[in-house]
């Protein structure tokens, strides 16, 4: 009983660890998405990222700076699709695929030319990656009397010693949150997703929107890239993201372009992973042993049940994917 | 309203010019509008009278000319800074968000603070006393997407007035209307007019203009041809002002000679893409040899009920005779396919977004529907001289400009891209033709040459069915005249028994009118 | 991301394609502003090699060499070209149909598998048998891959992009299952089937040229590249020239229009989707018939995304197709020995151009349109009539 509690505990721990990026990256794409520009390329701002993230860490041997690296190259990535989708309303999904293309080519090729180690960066060390936060009071915690024995591993395994990162994106999650119900960039963000004519008529501009909203995705996927390889990873390797993007979107989806949702949806795809890892070779009742790739692929396949109405109904916003050009 | 010499006007372009590519939509338009007024622009589709009042709120920029509010110039490089010299706009197409309430639509743009509690608490109580004093109730929280059209519109002059308006421009606020709810607009209008507000409103509807107005401009091809008291101008004048010559009012065409039932349709049902019935037991018969005339405000039924008899929608229920035979049980042929190689044809209501496919050479556009004929098709491969020979000849017998087969249907005129439908549809010889709106969008011209091939398609025996929004089109060119509200056949009228009024009423639901 | 903003994006990308006169000359259309943005991207590619410290003239020069500069060099470009010409025509046809199929990745993947289950099961058949067989399995295996999401996006509305994304995960996994422990070679360590029956390999263009007295050197070219050739002349002569192509090419340009006469629009997206599939299950053939002998993991390496960049730079039409194949082919032969001479550049230098020129060719078309389109303006003298409604 004790250790099941123990391995529910660390499981949740790798799903936490897990969701941080991608919960960074579907809320990153939130912001896009609600605002009418589709993005396809996260992954390719997210491996960006990573790797501007880990080259300045290792070269400065500070991993903030490296933070501020991963987020204006990931930026810049992310105005480069905003001119070729908002300025010259071009095509977002060929932009967002040049993106990952780009990157999937630059960062490699950039890593190896500065570091010789084959596209990888040097391996990080401790001092040169986003720290972790120790919170005091785990022994106290435990020495408590009945209660203490439950909480005084939720507490050691899942909250003290969480990376920075993660709380940011704690605090990304309830921020979003009150964004998009609350303030006025959240109205007008929503509203040049779904109707941008309104927003023009109304006297705002859309063009400014809908860039405010592209860097927005761009800061966050920065900081997605930077957790990869100064947070959870001690470096960058090549095709660091594998995917991350991608299934970033597909979370957005599955949370049908909604904060808590998508929130849940990330939970769910990173817990996936977490429980796969786990069922290697496991042989369960009934079934018998999963292959670990029908696993992986849960994750694709919910989504496109979700999304063919099989389980449930995701309605995109509106303007999603269209440029805006003035009515004559 | 006294209008006095010293006050200066509310609203004035100078010499305002607009090219769109080659087309010069604006050509040095300068008006006044009097404060306190209600302003009439008038002018045929594409005269240039929604350009106009874009640039006056910024929404399109002008490529030269001047705007002066109250006398002093004004740069209006955006809504915002008409907005900020207190002109609102009522678009044609609503400028609202759907999944937003009402409330939030109004504060989109005037939220008053980072946040949005402050600024919603005040609108909601600016709201209440705009509604109080204007009539223009709506319920605050309700999405504006479930909204009737009317209180749509009345959200849009909330907006406008919320921000401060003191001039507002409608661009033909009853094109969705029935004739009641257009007279509660005016009522509104009218209201805010005793309130020192002025109003210009957009339209080529004669009798608003009449009904309503206090001066009028009139339009044609880019330019102002008139600026007129409506208290010293007429009708007729103001028709002849806006197409430049003496307007047919009337077909020449002789008595019909109505032969056997082409067309029997009996509690037809029609359900549009959400599931909403739209067309709600409709019961009608076309004979060889007239025309019959569906008239009703737009929205009420009729698009449905065409795109069914054509094929285009499914049936929801009702039984459709086609020369005395049963189709609706039958959907292997009660479809697009099916019906026009049973001879009907269809010119539909919307060229450039069903009839057409603008990118298309018009060679390619002319056998749209009928792309399976084996008269273009070889055993795998098409003729493509076939296509060109049949095209060029469709082009020489409708006058179609410019001659050139392989010219994109994009670069055609309205008129000329209607008569490329046109040309398709009737020189297949069908028994039964459907048509929507055949004149939406088209010039003078081309209207005449339109309605004088229906006509003559009836002398030889065809049966047409007519649907249009237009009633001096229905009342031309009907033999009979069907009304329709509400996915219903309100009643039937013959073409001189049907007046405007008596025809309004009917298209409002009104059904002892009949 | 309705389903008519798809349409109306892929739409966009035919719709400035060919046959749409405007008031400059056809060929600025079709070819300056292609070269233009073609330009651009080497331009830009080109600070990225000054970055990493190269000579981009010396680099690119070098590239070129590498790749067409000797008779071996050509045809290794050439067999790159092969499957860029599949992939592109499989972009292209979905995009006539309105659809942006980006799952040619995983859709060349399940081809590979058709060609290779052809190649296991036909050990001591002739030749020719087992690459009908190929082929046939090969596009079988493409068309349903896509035909899935066609059908989701026709009948589900799912949206197509979305779907074909996910269909690529869903190939990756299934088939690293099949490799890890269905069809894998017993006793094998890596995740590969056996090898084929020699005679069943798809002969090499150097083995087919040698039959008729010509020889050139040896190289991974082989007969695929044939058929590729013929898929471009079938693909325009099915879009262009029957009614089949008119109802696919009207679907993608307005769909309303299409149920107006007739047409269905859900038979011609799945229609359109599954000859997608087929073609991009072709690069089955290519790769493993005629080249790897053998299933293994990821032997598609990108082709199905670089169809994107063919597509767009081709313009979809089959000529720009092979022309725009011919440069992604020139690119991937020349890039790789190009790493080999500089210590500092490896293989992905290509995918930063490959990236650039998608940017430059797709999502930015527009960035010099505007420059040029006036410049020819006034050079003929102010603009000429439209006559648009």
């Amino acid at each position: 009983m004790e250790h099941a509690f123990l391995v529910a505990l660390l499981l949740t721990d790798a799903t936490v660890r897990v969701a941080t990026p991608l919960v960074l990256a579907a809320f990153a794409a939130l912001y896009s998405e609600r605002a009418g520009v589709v993005d396809i390329g996260l992954e390719g701002k997210m491996l960006a990222g990573a790797f501007f993230a880990a080259a300045v860490a290792s070269s400065t041997g500070n991993p903030w700076l490296g933070l501020l690296a991963a987020v204006a190259a990931s930026v810049g990535l992310a105005l480069v699709h905003g001119f070729a989708c908002i300025t010259h309303k071009g095509n977002q999904v060929v932009s967002g695929m040049a993106v990952n293309i780009l990157v999937a080519g630059l960062a490699p090729t950039l890593a190896y030319a500065w570091f010789r180690q084959g596209g990888q960066t040097p391996l990080l060390p401790g001092e040169a990656r986003l720290p972790q936060i120790h919170l005091p009071g785990v022994e106290a915690l435990a020495g408590i009397p009945v209660l203490g024995p439950v909480l005084g591993p939720v507490y050691r395994e899942l909250i003290d010693d969480a990376n920075v990162l993660v709380w940011l994106t704690v605090l990304l999650v309830v921020a979003t949150h009150w964004v998009f119900t609350r303030s006025r960039f959240g109205l007008r963000l929503r509203a040049v997703g779904e109707n941008p004519a309104a927003v023009d008529t109304a006297g705002l501009s859309v063009t400014r929107l809908r860039y405010q909203a592209v860097v927005v995705t761009g800061v966050l996927t920065g900081i997605a890239g930077a957790y990869l390889s100064t947070a959870h990873g001690a470096g960058f390797v090549r095709d660091m993201t594998a995917g991350k993007g991608y299934l970033a979107l597909a979370a957005l989806i599955f949370g049908k372009w909604r904060p808590w949702p998508t929130l849940f949806a990330c939970l769910l795809f990173a817990s996936t992973d977490a429980v796969q890892v786990r069922l290697q070779g496991v042989p369960l009742p009934v079934v018998g042993v999963i292959p670990v790739q029908f696993i992986q692929m849960l994750p694709y396949v919910l989504t496109v049940l979700l999304l063919a109405g099989f389980v449930g109904r995701a309605v995109a916003p509106r303007a999603g994917g269209i440029p805006y050009v003035k009515e004559r | 309203m006294p209008e006095s010499p010293q006050t200066p006007p509310a609203l004035e372009t100078r010499n305002v010019n607009k090219w769109f590519g080659a087309n010069h939509a604006n050509r040095d338009v300068s008006l006044a509008v009097p404060k306190g007024t209600i302003h009439g622009v008038v002018g045929e589709n594409g005269a240039g009278k929604s350009t106009i009042m874009s640039i006056v709120y910024g929404y399109l920029p002008a490529d030269s000319g001047a705007i002066l509010v109250d006398g002093r110039p004004v740069a209006v490089r955006s809504p915002r800074d008409a907005l900020a010299a207190g002109i609102g706009m009522v678009h044609q197409h609503f400028m609202l968000v759907d999944p937003f309430t009402v409330l939030e639509n109004v504060l989109l743009g005037a939220e008053g603070g980072v946040t949005l509690a402050a600024g919603m608490a005040r609108a909601r109580a600016e709201l209440a006393r705009l509604a109080r004093d204007y009539g223009l109730e709506v319920d605050l929280d309700r999405p504006v997407g479930d909204l009737p059209v009317g209180a749509q519109q009345r959200v849009e002059i909330l907006k406008a007035l919320y921000r401060g308006a003191e001039i507002l421009i409608l661009d033909e606020p009853t094109g969705v209307l029935t004739p009641q709810e257009a007279d509660h607009l005016f009522r509104i209008l009218r209201a805010l007019r005793e309130q020192g507000k002025t109003i210009v409103i957009i339209t080529h509807k004669l009798r608003e203009i009449m009904e309503l107005t206090d001066n009028v401009t009139v339009m044609r091809r880019g330019q102002v041809v008139a600026n007129l008291a409506t208290a010293g101008t007429s009708r007729e004048e103001l028709a002849e002002l806006m197409v430049g010559r003496k307007v047919l009012l009337r077909v020449e065409k002789a008595p019909a000679r109505p032969g056997a039932p082409v067309l029997e349709a009996a509690g037809l049902c029609v359900r549009d893409g959400a599931g909403v019935e739209r067309v709600k037991g409709v019961g009608l018969t076309v004979r060889a040899g007239e025309i019959v005339g569906i008239a009703g405000v737009s929205g009420n039924g009729q698009s449905e009920l065409l795109e069914a008899l054509a094929g285009m929608r499914p049936l929801a229920g009702g039984s459709v005779r086609l020369r005395g035979e049963e189709l609706a049980d039958r959907p292997a042929r009660f479809t697009a396919r099916g019906l026009r190689a049973l001879g009907v044809g269809h010119v539909p209501e919307d060229r450039q977004r069903v009839g057409l496919v603008t990118g298309f050479e018009a060679q390619e556009c002319a056998i749209l529907g009928h792309q399976g004929d084996p008269a273009f098709n070889g055993r795998f491969l098409m003729d493509r001289s076939a296509l060109f020979d049949r095209c060029a000849a469709e082009m020489d017998a409708y006058d179609i400009r410019p001659r050139d087969p392989r010219l994109p249907a994009a670069n055609f005129s309205g008129g000329n891209q209607q008569k490329i439908v046109l040309a398709r549809e009737i020189e297949r010889n069908p028994d039964l033709l459907l048509v929507g709106q055949p004149t939406r969008g088209v010039d003078i011209g081309a209207i005449e040459f339109i309605h004088r091939r229906l006509v003559a398609l009836r002398d030889q025996g065809k049966a047409i069915l007519l649907v249009s929004v237009e009633l001096d089109e229905i009342r031309a060119l009907s033999d009979r005249i069907l009304v329709m509200f509400d996915g219903r056949l309100v009643g039937e009228l013959g073409p001189e028994e049907a007046d405007e009024r008596r025809l309004g009423l009917m298209m409002a639901g009104v059904v002892d009118a009949a | 991301m309705a389903q008519e903003a798809a349409q109306g994006v892929a739409q966009d990308v035919v719709g400035r394609g060919f046959g749409r006169p405007g008031d400059v000359p056809g060929w600025v259309g079709y070819a300056l502003l292609p070269l233009l943005n073609l330009l651009a991207a080497l331009v830009l590619s080109g600070l990225v090699i000054l970055v990493i410290g190269e000579n981009p003239l010396a680099v690119l020069t070098l590239l070129v060499t590498e790749a067409v500069g000797y008779p071996e060099a050509v045809g290794y470009t050439l067999y790159y070209t092969t499957g860029y010409i599949f992939t592109g025509l499989a972009v292209a046809i979905a995009f006539h149909c309105g659809l942006f199929n980006i799952g040619g990745e995983g859709q060349a993947y399940l081809g590979g598998l058709g060609a290779g289950l052809v190649g296991l099961a036909l050990t001591g058949w002739p030749w020719p048998v087992a690459a009908l067989a190929a082929v046939a399995l090969s596009g079988l295996f493409g068309a349903v891959w896509a035909a899935i999401p066609g059908w989701l996006q026709a009948k589900r509305g799912s949206h197509i992009v979305i779907t074909t994304i996910m269909f690529n995960f869903i190939a990756a996994s299934v088939m690293t299952y099949l490799l890890v422990d269905v069809l894998i070679r017993p006793g094998s360590q890596s995740p590969e089937t056996r090898e084929f029956d020699p005679g069943v390999w798809l002969p090499t263009m150097d083995r087919a040229l040698g039959w008729f007295g010509v020889a050139i050197p040896a190289s991974p070219l082989n007969l695929s590249f044939l058929w590729a050739l013929a898929c471009c002349a079938l693909f325009y002569l099915f879009l262009w020239r029957t009614r089949w192509g008119y109802e696919i090419r009207t679907v993608g340009r307005n769909e309303r229009a299409a149920v107006y006469a007739g047409i269905s629009p859900s038979r011609n997206i799945i229609l359109a989707m599954a000859i997608s599939g087929a073609l991009a299950g072709f690069v089955g053939v290519n790769e493993i018939m005629g080249v790897q002998h053998r299933i293994l993991l990821n032997f598609t390496g990108g082709v199905g995304f670089v169809g994107i960049a063919v597509a767009l730079m081709g313009r979809n039409h089959p000529v720009g197709i092979v022309l725009a194949a011919l440069l992604f082919g020139v690119l991937a032969q020349g890039g790789g020995q190009v790493s080999f001479e500089y210590p500092t550049v490896n293989r992905e230098l290509v995918m930063v151009i490959q990236g650039l020129v998608i940017l430059f060719a797709g999502a930015l078309e527009n960035l010099f349109k505007p420059q040029v389109e006036a410049l020819f303006r006034r050079r003929r003298g102010g603009p000429q009539a439209e006559g648009r409604a």
